[in-house]
């Protein structure tokens, strides 16, 4: 019993990493008033590039870095959709889902099956991985979990603490206030959304060369939606973030233990997207002035229009 | 120095709008060979392939026709859902539901009633089936301030593993041989079809008289303003009195009937049974927000939009065969199209001026 506990959290770990990775990311984006609805698709590409250049380098690593690149390189389309053509966010995003989504299953059909043999060691961290129960839950786990994380608490402290970040939330609170101060307000939120494309990459590329080890076409299944969701439910703070990943990272593994229980496996794999919509549910009875949503979310500014 | 200046425009003309639609498609067009260069296929190839093998032979355009019925119902209710600035991305579940509504009624009455009473009634079945399925993101956006897309997304995947769930557990049909799906439909249920071809004409008709219908409420009736005034300028329908309610939860039962209703098409048209989710849609109600937007959310152009996709959707599956390329390669089509749709609007809306100086002024 106490096996399968310890196993089932871990693996939890595991699941939310990329969730974690895409909500920061998501959270970085919308703090700036830009709605980016292109995670899954970007997710998708990061996925790709980095099975991709992984299995022809040998080195994980690098297969990261050109994720990443790629996963910026093309969230570019949204930024130039959304800040300066100031089109529709929510369109344009689904548009950027569908390229990105198209886009991997034609780069990545060559490698479709094929297994990747090299593997991202766990770490093991000193003295903590000792610990009983925490110590294998919390801290052997494989290099992506601990990013994650530590992306998410940079991130926390980035946007709440300094001054840049400072200047990237009152973006998307009162853009016309903000350029009043000097700050270039177009730059902001290309940056935002290159960066917010960056860790969804990161996220995908976790899925393909540390989670599953393969690549198959679909395979984030609707993961960069329900980071979209996990932005709110984090209330766009990376700190809270951390645990809401990990909460749902819980809720993915859960259907595989309560499998052999009898219950119907297409009733199990309905329940991260259930669980999502009775979080939103739960968070509605929330004040909204509590919920500390940019208040320009999703508003094109227009330089010298009131 | 190069100055861009942009300004705003106001003598939209119906000709203007035409031409960008055009010219953002033929950029689109670019773009995707470029894509087509890189990967190592010949782009001229395989475009006329796609529209060859779509519009230009006889079996071909009514597999084209056949593909547009679901196009278009579920184009024509997206353009009254998005003109309220509801983001309905929940098609796809609102058809499966449609289906799952129709299928019940079929197997239960098919034997028992004569084709013109059960054709009507798995018809208004797929409706209330969509609609169910398209009111509850509704009310959680109105009563409980729930985003939309994220909503009716989630309600896709759990349509579709709820349909799983009943074709491989209680609704197994004997007639499949342990494999997953229903029992055929009764014949008295099943569509007829136009000699020769998969187009089952009953729901052709029916998206046809709804993108005309449709379009006149938008345009004509007081419903269909109050639907723009609740998706432009909310401050001003809540002092006019609007019920954002009950206009959402109308707009969104049509908007998800008629997914429902392109759901019993498939179902009783094409298929005769409910099968895996994949194979009763190919993914119909995404790429009915782009017929949508390209009919510039007109109902009544949706008719030819939805023809435009279903054409790019029946190429697809040739340029699949013939250049060996994954299915996914119609995504790419997809979004690049989109993508440059909403650009064109840009350069629609705007005037752009480039000035070139050789002082810069304050």
């Amino acid at each position: 019993m106490e096996d399968i506990i310890i196993s089932t959290l871990q693996r939890a770990m595991v699941a939310g990493t990329p969730l974690l990775l895409a909500t920061t990311g998501e959270i970085i984006c919308e703090r700036s008033g830009i709605l980016n609805l292109g995670v899954e698709g970007v997710m998708a590409i990061g996925a790709v590039i980095a099975f991709i250049v992984t299995m022809i380098t040998g080195h994980p690593w690098l297969g990261v870095v050109a994720a990443m690149a790629a996963g910026m390189a093309i969230s570019v389309i949204h930024a130039f959709a959304s800040i300066t053509l100031k089109a529709n966010q929510v369109v344009s995003g689904l548009a950027l889902t569908m390229l990105g989504l198209g886009l991997s299953g034609l780069i990545g059909k060559p490698y479709v099956g094929k297994p990747l043999l090299i593997k991202m060691e766990d770490l093991n961290l000193p003295w903590l991985s000792d610990i009983p129960w925490l110590g294998k839950i919390l801290f052997s786990q494989g290099p992506f979990f601990y990013l994650a994380i530590a992306l998410a608490l940079a991130s926390w402290f980035f946007l709440e603490k300094t001054r840049l970040g400072i200047q990237v939330r009152s973006t998307g609170e009162n853009p016309k206030a903000t350029e009043t101060q000097g700050i270039n307000v177009t730059m902001v939120r290309y940056l935002s959304v290159i960066i917010g494309g960056g860790f969804s990459a990161l996220a995908g590329a976790h899925l393909s060369i540390s989670y599953s080890k393969s690549w198959i076409e679909g395979m984030t299944a609707g993961r960069g939606w329900i980071a979209i969701a996990l932005t709110i439910f984090a209330l766009w703070n990376p700190g809270r973030a951390i645990w809401a990943a990990f909460l749902f990272g819980g809720i993915f593994v859960v259907q595989y233990l309560l499998q052999p229980l009898g219950i119907s496996p297409n009733f199990l794999a309905m329940l991260p997207y259930i669980a999502t919509l009775f979080i939103l549910l739960l968070i509605s009875f929330k004040d909204p002035k509590k919920l500390n949503a940019p208040a320009m979310l999703g508003e094109p500014y227009n330089r010298g229009e009131r | 120095m190069i100055k861009i200046k942009t300004t705003n425009r106001y003598d939209i003309t119906p000709f203007r709008s035409f031409m960008t639609i055009v010219l953002s498609l033929f950029a689109a067009l670019m773009v995707i060979s470029i894509i087509f260069l890189i990967v190592g296929v010949n782009p001229i190839y395989a475009i006329t392939e796609i529209f060859s093998g779509s519009f230009g032979s006889v079996y071909g355009f009514k597999e084209t026709v056949t593909k547009a019925i679901p196009l278009i119902l579920i184009g024509t209710g997206l353009t009254l859902a998005f003109r309220a600035k509801f983001w309905n991305i929940g098609a796809e579940g609102q058809l499966l539901m449609g289906a799952i509504f129709a299928t019940w009624a079929g197997l239960h009455f098919g034997q028992k009633l004569p084709p013109v009473l059960i054709v009507p009634l798995i018809f208004l079945a797929g409706f209330i089936g969509g609609a169910f399925w398209g009111i509850i993101p509704a009310i959680l956006k109105i009563k409980y301030s729930i985003n939309e897309v994220i909503s009716t997304l989630m309600l896709n995947y759990i349509c579709a593993e709820f349909l799983t769930m009943l074709i491989v557990g209680p609704w197994k049909g004997k007639a499949r041989f342990g494999f997953p799906g229903t029992n055929n439909l009764p014949d008295s249920a099943i569509l007829g079809l136009i000699p020769g071809s998969r187009i089952h004409y009953a729901t052709l008709t029916l998206a046809l008289i709804f993108a005309v219908v449709l379009c006149v409420i938008i345009y004509k009736t007081r419903f269909g303003y109050e639907t723009r005034v609740v998706g432009e300028n909310p401050d001003a329908g809540k002092y006019a009195g609007i019920n954002f309610l009950k206009t959402t939860l109308i707009l969104m039962a049509v908007s998800g009937g008629l997914a429902g209703v392109a759901g019993v098409g498939e179902v009783a048209g094409i298929h005769h049974y409910l099968g895996y989710p994949a194979s009763i849609s190919s993914g119909y109600g995404f790429t009915a927000i782009i017929v949508a937007w390209l009919a510039k959310l007109n109902p009544v152009y949706t008719i030819i939009s939805g023809l435009f996709f279903a054409g790019i959707l029946v190429g697809g599956d040739a340029i699949q065969i013939s250049l060996g390329l994954p299915a996914a390669t119609v995504d790419i089509v997809n979004g690049t199209l989109l993508i440059f749709l909403i650009m064109g609007d840009y350069f629609l809306n705007h005037k752009i001026f480039i000035q070139f100086s050789n002082k810069s002024r304050i």
